[in-house]
This record gives C-alpha cells, structure tokens and sequence, in this order.
C-alpha cells in the first residue's frame, strides 16, 4: 500500500560539511511530489536518505507513523528509478522486471500476469526479451519505471528520471509517467533540476536551496506567487526592479525610480510608508501602454509563438546583477511590434506582480504561503 | 587521388608483411608440428603410431590425467581465492592497499619457476621450515613435493591473475545496478548471487581460462617440485630433450594433442562468453566501505595471508642470494660470493636476456601497433586472418612453441636452430599478444575523426598514422608492452627448449643452476631478475600515473 512520507528535523552531514541543516516536509499519500533545485542543493541526497542509500544524521524519516531510518533499503518497499535507469545488463527485459517479484516470492502465474500488464502499461510488450543493450534510452526508461512499480512500493522515487533523454522524448515521457502516477496513485517523490518539467509534472513542489526548502506548494502556486525572489527567479524567470510602497490614506501604491507609480491593492498589511521593496514582474505581465517603466529595446528575438525582447528601463534600477530586463509578446494578441532601439512604456499588472522584502526573503503580497 | 593510393599501398605492404611473417613463424612451424607428429621416427612415413603409444601406455596418458588433476585444482583455487580478495577489497576499506596490490602484480609476473625453487629451498627435503620443524619441533613436515607442491605454487601465482581481472570488473559495475537490486528488496547476500556474480562470470570465464592455459602449459614448476608427478609439458620436454632425435616425433605427438585441447578450451569460453556477453559502462563505481566485526578481522587475516604467502619467494631469493655458501648448503654469514660467482659465470645470460628482451620489445611494440591498426581500421578478409592468427600464442604452450620452432627451423632452407633469432621469435611470438590486445583497446576509444581531422588539414595518411594515431596509442601501446616486457626476460618453457650454451637467459640459467643444486647461484640471478621486474614495474607505475596494469 501506499503510504505518506513524514520527514521531521532532518539532517544529513559528509565529514564536517553539512548539506541538509534541518528539513521538515510532509509528502501526502498517493502524491507525484518534485524536489526542485539547483545542482548541488541536496536534492539527491534527501531520496537517497528516504530510499536508505545514504545514513541520516539527525531527525526521523517516517512512512505513514513507522520511523524508517534503521530500516536498511532492501525492507523498505520501496521503487526507485535511477538517472541512469540502472537496468541489469545480463537480464532480458522480462527478467529485469521479474527480479523484484521473484524476490517478493510471487507465484509464477501471477507473476507473469503482472509482468504482462505492466508492459502493457509501459507499452513495451513486444521488447519482452530483449536484452537492454539493444533498448533505446526511452525504452530502457520504461522499463525501469516498469521494473519499480511492478512490485506495489509504498513510495516510488525517481532521480532526474528524463535527464538522459532528448527534449521531445523527455515530454513524451514526461507524460506518460504522470498517467502511470495516477493511474497507480503511488506515492511518488521526483528529482529533477529542470523547472519546466517541476512545473508539468507535479502535484506538489518543494524548491530547494542549499539543503533548505524555501517553498512548498502547488506548481501554479509556486510559479505565480513564489515566496523569495529565489524562487521567482528559479522558476521561470522574473524581472527585478527596485521600488518604494507608498501609503496614502490606506491606499497602497507601489513607485519606481522613473517616477511611474501603480496602485497596489494586494500588498499585506505588514507593507510601512515608504518601505524600499523588490518588485518581480514576469516577462509576460508586462503591457505596453502609454505609461509605465520608460524602457529601450535592446534586441528583440523571434520564438513562433511569441516574441521576447530583451529591454533596458531608462530610469529605474534593476536589481543587482541583472544586466536587462525580459519582455515578452504572445503572437497571437498583439498587433504591434517593436524594433531594436524604440522607447516604451511598460505597465506591470498588479494583479500579477510580486513585491519583496529588500532583502529578498519574504513576499509581501497578502496571503503567500510558503507552506503550502 | 594520389593520397588514397599511397594510403592503400603502404597498409598493404603491411598486411602482406605481416601475413608473410605469420605464415613463416607461426602456420608453417604449427603445420610442421602436425606434420612430424604423424612421421614414423625411422621411415619417415606416415603413421598414426605416435598417438597410438601415448594412449596405451600408462606412464604417458597418466601426464595427460596428472596435468589435468593440477590444472583444475589451481584453476577453482585461484578463482576461489583471487575472486574473494577481489571482492572483499573492492567493497571495504583495507588498510594498505595499493601496497598489497603491488605485492599481488609483483607476484603475478615473476616467473612461477622461482617459486617453486624458493618453496623448496623452504619446505623441501633440506629446507629451512622442514628443519626447523624437525630438529626444534619433533614434527615431519609432509612432502612438499608433488601434486601438493605444484598447486601450491601454481596457485600463489595464478589468482593473481584472477584478482586483477576481477577487480577490473567490479570496478565497471555501476553502484546504481546494486541500489537499484536493493531497491526492489534484495539483501545484502541476495545481491551477490543475482547480480554481482552474474555480472562477473565473463570476467570469471576469461580469467578462468587464462589459468587454465597458465597452469596447463607450466614447464619450470612442475620440473623442479613435481619429482615423480610428471605432467604433459615435462613429458614433452624430457621426450624431446633427453633421447635426441628419435623421440620428436612422439614428442611432437604430445604436442598437438595439447594443442588440440587448448583450443577446444579456447573456443569453448570465446563461444560461452559471446553468448553472454553485454556491456557495462559505470558512471560511479562502488565505494569501499568500513569493516566491522569478526568479518573485517578473518578477511584481514585472510588477505594479507595470502599475498605474503605469494611473496615468500622473493624474500627466500633475495635473503638467501646475500648468504655465503658451501657446496650447496647455505651458511650463516652473509656474502655477495653468489654475485661474483654469477657475474664471472653466467654474465652473459644476463647480457642475453637484456638484449633479446629489448630486440623482442621492439619487434613487438611495432608488431603489436600495426596489427591491431590493420584489424580494427582496415578490414578486410586478409586482416581478419591475420586477426586470428595472432590469438594461435595463446592456445600454444611454450615448449610446444619451441618444439614447433626447432622442428621447422632446423633443416633447409631455413636454418635458425641454435640461434639468438630463434630465441627472439619465440619470445615475440609468446609475448606479443599483450601489446597487441591493449593497442587494440586504446584503438577503439580514438576516435576516427581523429584521423580524418589531420588529413582534412593537409597531412597524408601514413604519416597521419605515425604523428597522430601512434601518439595517441602510445599509452595502451605501452601497458601493454610492459607486460610484454616483462613476461619475455622472464620466460622458460620455450628458451629452455631452444637455448644453447651462447643463448642461455637468466630464466634458463636460473633453471639449470637449481637442476644442478647451485642455489646461491640461482638465487643471485632470481634476484636480479625479480628486481628487474621490480623495477620496469615502478617505472612503469610512474610515467603512467597508474597503479594498476591492465591485463
Ligand atoms: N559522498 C559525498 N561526500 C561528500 N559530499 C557529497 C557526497 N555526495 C554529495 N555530496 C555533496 O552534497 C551536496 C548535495 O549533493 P546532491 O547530489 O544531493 O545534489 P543534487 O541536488 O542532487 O544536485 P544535481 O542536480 O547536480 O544532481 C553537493 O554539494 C555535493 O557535493
Ligand atoms: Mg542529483
């Protein structure tokens, strides 16, 4: 059976170096759950710690209310694709999938019925026995995928499952293995670093930084009211501008360096007069109107289905390291485009935006969770 | 146009080369072996007689059963052995390591023979743990002369072989494949048996196989310890040697049947290994892990046991060749007397060994880098030929080997009998497999563009061979040649057959000084010899940057 994953105060050290100061997350039962981060942030390590390939060093991993860190690997139930699918080389397909049910002592019929219908599941009926040597990438994928849910795991974890493969293949697979998810409804925690595929992929996603999670919650969440500018710029990506909050009889207006000032009715009430803020504005949330940011256009690129313009604002400050700003045009509403070198006004939807402490820790739009 | 012709001729003029000599020195020699092994000794004609004697006489056919009874034992003992510290160093932490590993590769390429000379100098009749035993213990230590004797010795050697190989194959498992075992709920022992071991079991078969030829075609350890145990190579040799002439045929007779069964083995593991044969590329090899328990101190013991049993030899060599002696008998005293004696006597063995060795390399190296560049580069029926000739070394014992030569080489219109040629083409032809299998491997990772990159830039493809794919061989090339080196100054069972009182090597003075009971002198060229080897090996370690050599 499925079950939820708790993990409480966890801490995992190499030597001296500490890579997880102290993770706390709850993966509800039946989840497609993604750990989403930068290379290097832990998010291998966590699975591996959940899979029990790696010791932990304080605080308790709990399947449902049962403690699983003495529970060496091999006893926790548990499915695991890896980056490299790690198919058994000496084993035909069938053999590679019979391994865990051979294991679970499965009679013969019945292990050849599941074995049957998990092909058929993962579409690779015909390549039964085949040896892997002669599977393309996504076949060998499919197998793994077939070979870890095959036995029923109480969680299902997965590696950078789609890094392998090429771009088009890993949005096939990308989809077959959600409809796989659901279909089974197992407790799945997914590594990757590729927000794009965080995003089409998860129920839930937690975005990691440094070993420390810094939001947890539904992609649309995430993407639209991320809860640091990390986040905001992680996750798709975000135009940084600085800005001051202006209160004027309890109205809330936010003014940038140019002079140009919106109203701001989403801002929480913690936001004080005159408060120095990061202001983050999607490339899409911008239109262009006859005010806003006074901005120049640097270069413009053609993608098909839209147009991204890279622009410079001729009075406001961006923030720190970003060199322009994005812009972008979807082809399908607009009528005008612009050239290298035109001078326009920007209108960032307040609706949309997002507004940051200075120090870029906290969202000040009412009600963003980081918790979610 | 003009480029591609010139590129045509010279590789032809190669492969023509090539096949020309291989037909010289190793079809023809091998046909001749056949040949005289259906000659009547005194008629000259046809006969099936030769067979016919070994199989009814008991004396002979009991070799054929002895050599077997050795080979197998040694063979399951060093795969048992070898396989087990393999696995046992590749999974835990085990202090001093690379220095056992170096023990172990020392061990494998001295020369067997100077094991069992040093085995006897300790547990023999006369030796010092016998008398040890005796005097201050009362005990009788068993004969270890014999049956016993050779597997020890054989067996001390040869899991080398297997511990090398098997390292290497465990080192290719990528740790996912095992997690991923685990994953699925297999324990710890489970994993062993469905995974790791079907893993290696190609590995295993190639070692295996290897010891199995190893162990089979040994002349110098069963001559020395065996005693009355006679096995098919000093049947062989002693029916060729002892009563000149007449007996060639029937030691020819000999020959082809352990050919013959050699090559049954050979095709035997090349059929079983295509057959399982995959491919493993590891992205993260294991990691050794800590020790705990009564395990970690049994494995210690066991590991740093064996290696210091295999290493005896060289201690006993090295210890009692700075001993004075009395007639045959060691005293207490040390002297360097065996040196004087060696360098007055036999200085020119040595001379030999490093002059032909050095002639030999070279041959080889170049030998070794044109065909495995004609066999993976420009295939065709020729070079696939040639292809497989060169694996016939593997298959042919060594006094095999030199019977064929000196039955091919001794009459018109090709004398080379008595000759250091002879002794050079033997040891290319026993040799050259290595440089040639590692410039093989070091071929199939360059890539072609390589080459199609220079001469897109103006430079013809000889020379492109020579200034751009030679280089970037040259590393495989030279592991390989290493062992080819090492193996030729220490090689017995063919020179000891084809040497004359102006070709002797160091191996075969080492040998005939031990027949005759010289055991300083003996001890004072085994030395020399092991601290050659020692030598090539750390220069070896240090211009490759590697610890380990590849077999
Ligand atoms: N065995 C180890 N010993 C020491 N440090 C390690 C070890 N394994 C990982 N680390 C360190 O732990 C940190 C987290 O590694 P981890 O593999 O979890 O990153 P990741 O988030 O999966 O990155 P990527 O996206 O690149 O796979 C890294 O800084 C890494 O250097
Ligand atoms: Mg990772």
């Amino acid at each position: 059976m499925s079950v939820s994953i708790n993990i409480e105060n966890v801490i995992k050290k190499y030597d001296r170096t500490i890579i997880i100061p102290n993770l706390s997350l709850k993966i509800e039962n039946g989840e497609l759950f993604t750990l989403l981060g930068p290379s290097g942030c832990g998010k291998t390590t966590l699975l591996r710690m959940i899979a029990g390939f790696t010791s932990i060093e304080g605080g308790v991993i709990k399947f449902d209310d049962k403690v699983i860190n003495h529970i060496p690997a091999h006893k926790r139930n548990i499915g695991m694709v890896f980056q490299n699918y790690a198919i058994f080389p000496h084993m035909t397909v069938k053999q590679n999938i019979e391994y865990g049910l051979k294991l679970r002592k499965i009679p013969k019929d019945e292990m050849s019925r599941k074995v049957d219908e998990i092909l058929k599941l993962v579409k690779m009926e015909s390549f039964k026995d085949r040896l892997p040597e002669r599977l393309s990438g996504g076949q060998q994928q499919r197998v793994a995928l077939a070979r870890a849910i095959v036995i029923h795991p109480s969680v299902l974890l997965m590696d950078e499952p789609l890094s392998n493969l090429d771009a088009k293949l890993r949005i096939e697979m990308r989809s077959a293995i959600r409809d796989i998810q659901k279909e089974i409804g197992i407790t799945t925690v997914y590594v990757t670093h590729d927000q794009e595929e965080a995003l089409a992929i998860s129920d839930r996603i937690a975005v990691i930084k440094d070993g420390i999670i810094q939001q947890v919650g539904k992609p649309k969440d995430i993407y639209t009211r991320p809860s640091n500018v990390f986040v905001s710029t992680f996750v798709g990506s975000s135009n940084l501008l600085w800005g001051i909050v202006k209160i004027d009889n309890g109205i809330k207006r936010l003014l940038f360096d140019d002079g140009f000032s919106i109203q701001m009715n989403k801002l929480s009430d913690e936001v004080k007069d005159n408060q120095r803020v990061i202001v983050s504005i999607r490339p899409e949330e911008f239109s262009v109107k006859d005010s806003g940011i006074k901005v120049k256009i640097k270069t413009s690129t053609f993608f098909g289905r839209y147009i991204n313009y890279q622009i410079i604002p001729i009075e406001s400050k961006i923030v720190n390291n970003q060199h322009y700003l994005e812009f972008t045009q979807d082809l399908g509403h607009v009528h005008e485009f612009f050239n290298e070198g035109d001078v326009i006004y920007l209108f960032p939807n307040p609706e949309k935006i997002n507004v940051f402490t200075e120090d870029g820790e906290k969202n000040l739009i009412r009600d963003v969770k980081k918790n979610g | 146009m003009d480029k591609g012709k010139l590129k045509f001729d010279f590789w032809t003029i190669i492969t023509i080369l090539i096949a020309s000599l291989f037909t010289v020195f190793l079809i023809y020699p091998l046909f001749s072996l056949f040949a005289s092994s259906f000659k009547d000794p005194l008629t000259g004609a046809f006969t099936f007689n030769n067979f016919i004697r070994f199989f009814s006489k008991k004396y002979y056919y009991q070799g054929l059963i002895n050599s077997f009874l050795v080979t197998t034992s040694v063979t399951i003992l060093a795969i048992l052995i070898g396989s087990s510290i393999a696995y046992i160093m590749n999974t835990y932490k085990i202090k001093g390591k690379n220095f056992l590993e170096i023990l172990i590769i020392i061990s494998m390429l001295s020369p067997p023979f100077i094991g069992a000379y040093s085995w006897i100098l300790l547990c023999g009749r006369n030796g010092i743990i016998t008398r040890f035993f005796l005097n201050y213990l009362g005990i009788k230590l068993p004969p270890i002369y014999g049956f016993v004797g050779i597997v020890l010795v054989l067996t001390l050697r040869l899991y080398t072989f297997i511990y090398l190989y098997v390292s290497g194959a465990l080192k290719k498992i990528d740790v996912s494949l095992i997690e991923a075992a685990e994953s699925l709920g297999s324990s710890p022992s489970k994993k062993v048996f469905t995974i790791v071991f079907p893993l290696i079991l190609p590995t295993l078969l190639a070692g295996g196989l290897l010891v199995f030829m190893n162990a089979l075609g040994d002349f110098g350890t069963p001559m020395l310890i065996g005693e009355g145990f006679i096995v098919m190579p000093v049947l062989i040799y002693s029916e060729f040697v002892s009563e000149v002439g007449g007996e060639a045929n029937f030691a020819a007779a000999l020959s082809t049947i352990m050919v013959l069964i050699t090559l049954l083995l050979f095709i035997g593991q090349k059929y079983i290994i295509n057959k399982k044969s995959f491919t493993m590329n590891s992205l993260r090899s294991m990691q050794p892990k800590e020790f705990k328990g009564l395990i970690g101190v049994f494995s210690y013991i066991f590991i740093y046991l064996v290696v210091f049993l295999s290493i005896i030899p060289h201690i006993t060599v090295i210890y009692t060749s700075l001993l004075n002696t009395r007639g045959q008998i060691f005293t207490n005293e040390f002297s360097i007397k065996s040196y004087k004696l060696v360098f007055q006597k036999l200085g020119q063995a040595i001379t030999n060994t490093y002059l032909y060795g050095f002639l030999a390399i070279v041959i080889i190296v170049f030998l070794g880098m044109f065909i495995a560049y004609i066999s993976t580069r420009k295939r065709n029926i020729l070079t696939s030929v040639i292809d497989t000739i060169s694996m016939i070394p593997y298959i042919i014992p060594g006094s095999v080997l030199g019977i064929m030569l000196l039955l091919a080489f001794n009459k018109k219109p090709l004398i080379l009998s008595g000759t250091s040629i002879i002794m050079i083409i033997a040891f290319v032809i026993r040799r050259l497999p290595y440089t040639l299998r590692s410039s093989a491997a070091i071929l199939y990772q360059i890539s072609e563009s390589m080459e199609e990159a220079s001469i897109s830039l103006g430079c013809s493809p000889v020379k492109t061979f020579f200034k751009i794919t030679a280089v970037m061989m040259l590393p495989g090339v030279f592991s390989g040649a290493i062992l080819s080196w090492i193996t030729v100054i220490n090689e017995l069972s063919a020179s000891v057959i084809l040497y004359t009182a102006n070709t002797r090597t160091m191996s075969v003075s080492i040998y005939s000084e031990v027949i005759r009971a010289s055991y300083g002198t003996a001890a004072a060229l085994s030395t020399i010899l092991t601290l050659t080897t020692i030598i090539s090996l750390l220069i070896f370690f240090k211009l490759s940057g590697k610890k380990e050599i590849s077999m």
